[in-house]
Formats: structure tokens, sequence, C-alpha cells
């Protein structure tokens, strides 16, 4: 149903009969219609704010009370302990190794990532044969099963059978130990983020692209610009604000990454341990293994709120950053 | 359990996934049992226990009860469900299955189990292995908790056509005379890996570390990462200093190819000449027939363990006390439990029986395998329980042991330097203590 609010320009509004005095007590009715019309919009919207309610806030402030506890499931411990479980973290070698690694295979994995997508958006930008075959093809690997593409990845970084050590050593280089080199773990579960994320950037720089208006580019070109000059000061600057938004998107992802590294560790007992030396454990590994694996549910919720505080410190220095920059004009 | 390591590549994502909670069973509330009401009871397993014809056997002799069984494959994936079970009060089968490296955690809540020693199971002492019954038993003695299931002992798995090639012996008692001691398995290995250099001669420190841990600490004070008390004394346990050095020799011998049982490369490994011999728990028998298949066949023979005992998983049933049919319930896990239990549980699935009368029964004392050079695994296995020692696990007595072989592998892969790992394991085995 519509209401229309607006005084009808074709004589009296027919729902009201009669004549306005002032002050009649206002019914029922009336009190109703006014009640629909000032509420249904929350109404509306409310679906999404009672969901969020329910699986977003409470879990987040649950998870804030746990932590303050020593809370165990198994052995049924529940005991106030207050900010010990943070006392704990800020001096918790492990936790801190977990984030170095996090944040090196973020560096690692989303510099390249990036760059590469805006090369291929460049590409696929141009006048070429089935666009839209290549624009699909583009998204494939987002549409794979991380664990199938971990899978295979793990398979092909095999120290002993896998195809990349066999392919470096037809160029005569000794092989890599892969999972368990710190450095070289990294780079390995770096290839698999970018390989399910290159894509999807690309796409998102593509639409950009679109909206950039054609003119600039023939004016340039007329003034005898190259194509790797107008890609420099066309493209990119026109960018900037949809590159900030995939440099947030990508650094709340890359903080809280977990199913490629957890799948890369095919070889040790316990997955979330990023191999035998944590050397590629991640923040969300070290806060699952203790919560579930080591039955800490209270440090588990501990490591859970130190890792949101840094999504959102991290989430604020690029807002700012965005703002420097004036990529919000 | 056989497979009661196996990681599935999805458990990881399985468990986060397995958020919500399994449905009680909806049951009357009849006190059921032997007065005649009908009565469901719901059991909750992991890997194959081999117990589907026991219910069948017990459903005909008891017409009114009706058996259900939950099963998960992996005991990664059963951890997190019974421990919401237990924790909300709510959800947990009439009857649970307890793995080792559990029970000592669930023994903390004890006031959440029946105790069966009200439902008869004060007679039932006489069935069990001595260590086997005592770990069912609440350190005070006053409440039996879990009744025992199965038990793993250890037993030496080789393969007999690398070891040809080698010039060692072949014949399994030749093979068994070998290796009285660990550092003559030590020896043997080098002597191996010499004659045949594509090979290491052992799939990972895991075996040895658990293998020497319990014999030491068996032989010795009767416990290994933590007393009595349940205080961790790792670092000042000559039994664990003597295995953790034994087993760190393997390590800065470089005999193991520093694998772990069950996973992918692992099972890759087994196909090929990777390693010449693999620490065998009666579970693991079955894995390396599915993981080696038909080409293994008449390849790998069993032999005894160095040091003459151990054993490595096992499991106990416990009847939660949420449960609606307590009596019946109590029944159904000591029927399960019983010799006879057993028996028909290793024709099913070799799970070796933790019951003496069990073991020496003709079905279990005479199996051989025919995948295994007819290997007399009843007897062999028969004999390395019986010498098993009883050694007192702490609640996070597994979680100390995983973090001690990551060092151990770690300096198997050249990352750690051998003369700070035992400091290393000093620091992650209280960390994971905590």
């Amino acid at each position: 149903m519509t209401t229309d609010l607006r005084p009808s320009r074709n004589g009296p509004p027919p729902a009201s009969p009669a004549p306005a005095r002032p002050g009649p007590p206002p019914t029922w009715r009336s009190r109703l219609a006014r009640l629909d019309v000032k509420g249904a919009p929350y109404a509306f919207i409310s679906p999404f704010y009672l969901v969020f309610l329910v699986f977003g806030a409470f879990p987040l402030v649950y998870t804030l009370w746990v932590s303050l506890h020593d809370w165990e499931l198994a052995s049924g411990t529940r005991k106030f302990v207050g900010l010990d479980n943070y006392d704990y973290l800020l001096s918790d070698a492990d936790f801190w190794h977990a984030t170095v690694n996090t944040l090196g295979i973020f560096a690692l994995s989303t510099v390249p990532q990036l760059v590469l997508a805006l090369l291929i958006a460049n590409t696929l930008n141009r006048r070429m044969r089935l666009p839209t075959l290549f624009r699909i093809g583009m998204v494939a690997p987002l549409v794979t099963s991380t664990a199938a593409v971990a899978i295979v990845f793990t398979q092909m970084f095999d120290k002993d059978w896998g195809m990349i050590n066999w392919a470096i050593g037809l160029v005569g280089i000794d092989p890599i130990n892969w999972s368990s080199s710190r450095g070289w773990s990294w780079a390995a579960i770096a290839m698999m983020v970018d390989w399910r994320w290159t894509g999807y950037n690309a796409l998102i720089y593509l639409a950009a692209m679109q909206a950039i208006p054609k003119d600039l580019y023939e004016a340039a070109a007329i003034d005898g610009a190259s194509r790797l000059r107008q890609f420099w000061q066309i493209t990119v600057p026109m960018l900037r604000p949809t590159i900030i938004f995939t440099v947030i998107i990508s650094t709340i992802g890359g903080l809280q990454l977990f199913t490629e590294p957890v799948l890369f560790s095919v070889g040790t007992p316990n997955k979330m341990d990023g191999g035998p030396m944590h050397q590629f454990q991640t923040i969300t590994m070290y806060m699952y293994d203790n919560a579930f694996g080591h039955d800490r549910y209270g440090y588990g919720a501990t490591v859970a709120w130190a890792l949101f505080v840094m999504i959102i410190v991290f989430s604020l220095i690029n807002f700012l950053a965005v703002r420097r920059t004036g990529g919000t004009k | 359990m056989r497979a009661i390591m196996r990681r599935g590549l999805s458990t990881a994502m399985a468990a986060v996934l397995v958020g919500g909670l399994a449905v009680a069973c909806g049951g009357d509330d009849d006190k059921g049992g032997s007065d005649g009401g009908p009565v469901e009871l719901t059991v909750d397993v992991f890997g194959e226990p081999g117990y589907d014809a026991l219910y069948k056997q017990y459903e005909q002799s008891h017409p009114n009860v009706k058996i259900k069984q939950r099963k998960v494959s992996t005991l990664d994936e059963y951890k997190p469900r019974i421990q919401q079970w237990m924790a909300t009060g709510s959800g947990a089968g009439d009857v649970v299955m307890l793995e080792e490296g559990i029970l000592p955690l669930y023994m903390q809540q004890k006031a959440k189990f029946l105790d069966l020693f009200d439902y008869g199971g004060k007679d039932l002492e006489k069935n069990f292995l001595p260590w086997k019954w005592q770990a069912g038993v609440t350190p005070d003695g006053k409440q039996l908790i879990g009744l025992g299931t199965d038990v793993g002992p250890l037993a030496m798995c080789y393969r007999t056509d690398l070891f040809k090639k080698a010039g060692l012996p072949t014949d399994r008692a030749e093979v068994g005379k070998l290796w009285p001691t660990w550092d003559a398995f030590l020896s043997t290995g080098q002597k191996f890996q010499d004659k045949v250099p594509g090979t290491k001669w052992l799939d990972g420190p895991t075996a040895v570390f658990r293998a020497t841990v319990l014999q030491n600490a068996g032989s010795g004070p009767g416990h290994s990462f933590f007393d009595k008390s349940e205080n961790l004394v790792f670092d000042s346990n000559p039994a664990v200093k003597q295995a953790f050095d034994t087993s760190l020799k393997f390590e800065t011998s470089k005999l193991t190819s520093d694998m772990s049982i069950f996973t992918p490369p692992w099972q890759t490994a087994l196909k090929r000449d990777t390693f010449a011999t693999l620490p065998c728990p009666s579970w693991m028998l079955g894995g390396i027939e599915e993981f080696s298949g038909p080409s293994g066949k008449g390849k790998w023979d069993v032999a005894t363990t160095p040091g003459g005992s151990g054993y490595w998983g096992g499991s106990w049933l416990a009847v939660p006390k949420q449960t609606k049919h307590a009596k019946a319930a109590a029944e159904l896990a000591e029927f399960l439990t019983s010799p006879e239990g057993q028996v028909g549980a290793f024709k099913a699935a070799n799970v070796f029986p933790s019951s003496p009368q069990a073991a020496q029964d003709p079905a279990v004392a005479g199996a051989k395998s025919a995948y295994f050079n007819d290997a007399p695994i009843g007897q062999i296995f028969g004999q390395l329980v019986a010498a098993v020692k009883p050694v007192h696990l702490g609640p996070k007595n597994e979680d100390v042991r995983a973090a001690v072989e990551n060092v151990l592998i770690s300096v198997g892969q050249g990352r750690q330097k051998p003369d700070e790992a035992w400091t290393k394991s000093v620091d992650e085995a209280k960390k994971a203590a905590r």
C-alpha cells in the first residue's frame, strides 16, 4: 500500500470528510494510522537489526564476558579472573609470533595481489574478443572450494613429490622445504590466497574503470600520451577510492586468514599448530587451538577480542589514510 | 581404536560448523531397564568400535530395549561435541565413549557421570587389566566412571622386503631379537640406513616418545608428565627426560621421516619405500592395510616392540548423569565391555580387548592376519599388553605430549638445535599444561 502524505491538488483529501475544526479528539483509528506511518519504516528495517543483535552484538559481548574467566568446558571450570587473560596475552610469545605470521602472510599476499588485479583489470578493459568469457574466468577461482584449492596446492608444494620442487629441480635449484621453513611457507600460503582473491579484486577494479569517462583517454591520446602513461596518469588516480576500498577489505580478510594455513598443515598432527615450530600459525588458528583444542575458552575469547581490536585499529588507520589522500571525495 | 587419530582434511572446518547441538533423544520418563517398559538408548562413539552385531544380540535378549548408535569418524570431531554435551548438561547419549586422551579431563567432572559402582560395577574388576580398570576409577577410588573397551598394544611393523635388501633377518622372531632395547633398535636402524640410503628407518618420533614415556614411567614412578596430584613434573621426572633423550637420538641420527600418522604425506609414504618400520598399535594394522592397498600385502610383518611393552590408544564407556534411563544404560555399558562383548568387538573391528579373559579367548588369542604374512597378532599383542604397567595420566597429558612432539619434529627438520631441545620442550610443556 502507498500512503500519499502530500495534500492533494485536486480538492480536499478524501480521508477527511469532517471540516477541520480545532481540537477534535483523535480517534483510535487515526492513532493507528499515524503509528503505521511512523513505525512502518522501522518495522521494515528491523530484521537486519534483530539478526545482528542475536548473531553479532550478543556474541561480541558474551565473548568479552568469557574472556574475563578461566573458562573450561571439559573440566567445568568457570572462574572469574578479571584481566588476567589479557595480561598473559600481552607477554604471550606464541600470540605475538602468530601475529607476525598473520601480518607477514598478509603483506606477502595483498601487495602482489592488488598490483596483479590492477594489471589484469586494465587488460580486460580493452576491446577484445569474448570479453564476457574472460571476465567470468576471473571469478572461477573464487567459486572453487577453498579446501579443494588447498589440497591441490599442498600437493604441489610437497617437499619430496611436489610439482614445484620438480620444476625448479629441472633448472637445477635444490628442492625447497615449503612447509617447514617459515618464509617459504608464508609464500606458499600467500600464493593460495592470491589464486583465490586476485580475480575478485580485478573485477572490482574493472567495474570502476568502466566508469572512467572515455573522453579523458581520447584527449590524452590526442596529446600523444602512450598507453602506459594513460594508465598511470588517468586510470590509477581515478581508481584511488576503489583501491582504498580493496585495501580495507583485504585487510579485514587477511587478518582473519584461517582456512588456507589450516589446510596447508596436512603433515602435522594438530592442524591448528601451523607446523611444528608454529611457523605459519595465524591468529585465528591460535584462537581456535586454545578454545577448542586445549579447552581454554577464556583465553580463546581473549585472543578473539584482541583480533577484533586489531581489525578495528587497522581499519581506522586505513580510514584516516583515505581521508588524507582525499579518496572519499 | 582403529583410525583413532585419522584426521580428515575437512575436520577443522567441520568442527567449526558443528556448532549446533545434537538434539537429545526423545525417551519417556520411565525408569526403564528391567521393569519391562520400552527404552531407547543412544550410544555415542567415534571411529569403528565394532558394536553393530552386539547391539542386535542385546536387543534380542532385551526385547524392550532399542539401541541407536551415533558415530563420528574421528576423535577430533567427537571432542567438541562431547564437550558441549557435558557442559550444557543435555544432548549426550545414554552411553558415551571416552578415549584415553580425554578420560582424565572428564574425571574432573565426576559429578556429571553415573557411579557405576552403584550399578553392579563392584564385581567387574576381575574382567579388566588392572591398569585399565584403575584408569576408569576416580583418583580417590570412590566412583567408577568408565569401563574399559579396547587397548592399543604396541607392536613394531616392518617391511620384510626392505629388511632383506639391507641384509637383516626377516623372520619375526629373529627381528624381535634385533631390538631388545631402544638403543639396539637405534643401532639396527643406523645399519639399515647405511645399506638402504633412500629409506628412513622410522616414520616419525611420535610412537618412540609415547612408548618410551610409558615404559619408563611404568617401571619407575608410575606417572609421566603429571604426578598424582596433577602437578606438572615434566622437567623433574627422570622417566620423562630419559624418554625424551631416547627419542631425540632418533631425530639427531636422522632416522625418521618426521611424519605424523594418517596425514596425507604419511599415506603417500606408506605406498613408497619411505620408511622401513612403523610402530603398530593394534588398530594400526587396519590403517596399513587400507593405505598400502593390495600392493603392500605380504610386504609387512609384525614383531615385538623394543622395551617389551607399550600401548597407544583405547577407550572407556561411561554413562552421563543426564540420561533418562540410568539403569538400562549402565547395563548396556557393562554388556559391551564384558569379556564376551570385547571378543565380539575384536571380531568385528580388530580392536584389542582390555579384558584378559577376552584376550585369552581362542577367537582373539588365535587370530592371525593374512595381510601381515599370517602374523599371530592375537598372541603378539596379548603378550605386549600383558607387560604394560599402569601410568597415571593428567588431564592435560595429550596437550603436553603434542607440544613436545613438535619440538622433536623440528629437531629432525633442522629447525631446532638439539642441545636446546630439552629446554624448549620444558617451556612448551609448561605452556601446554597451563
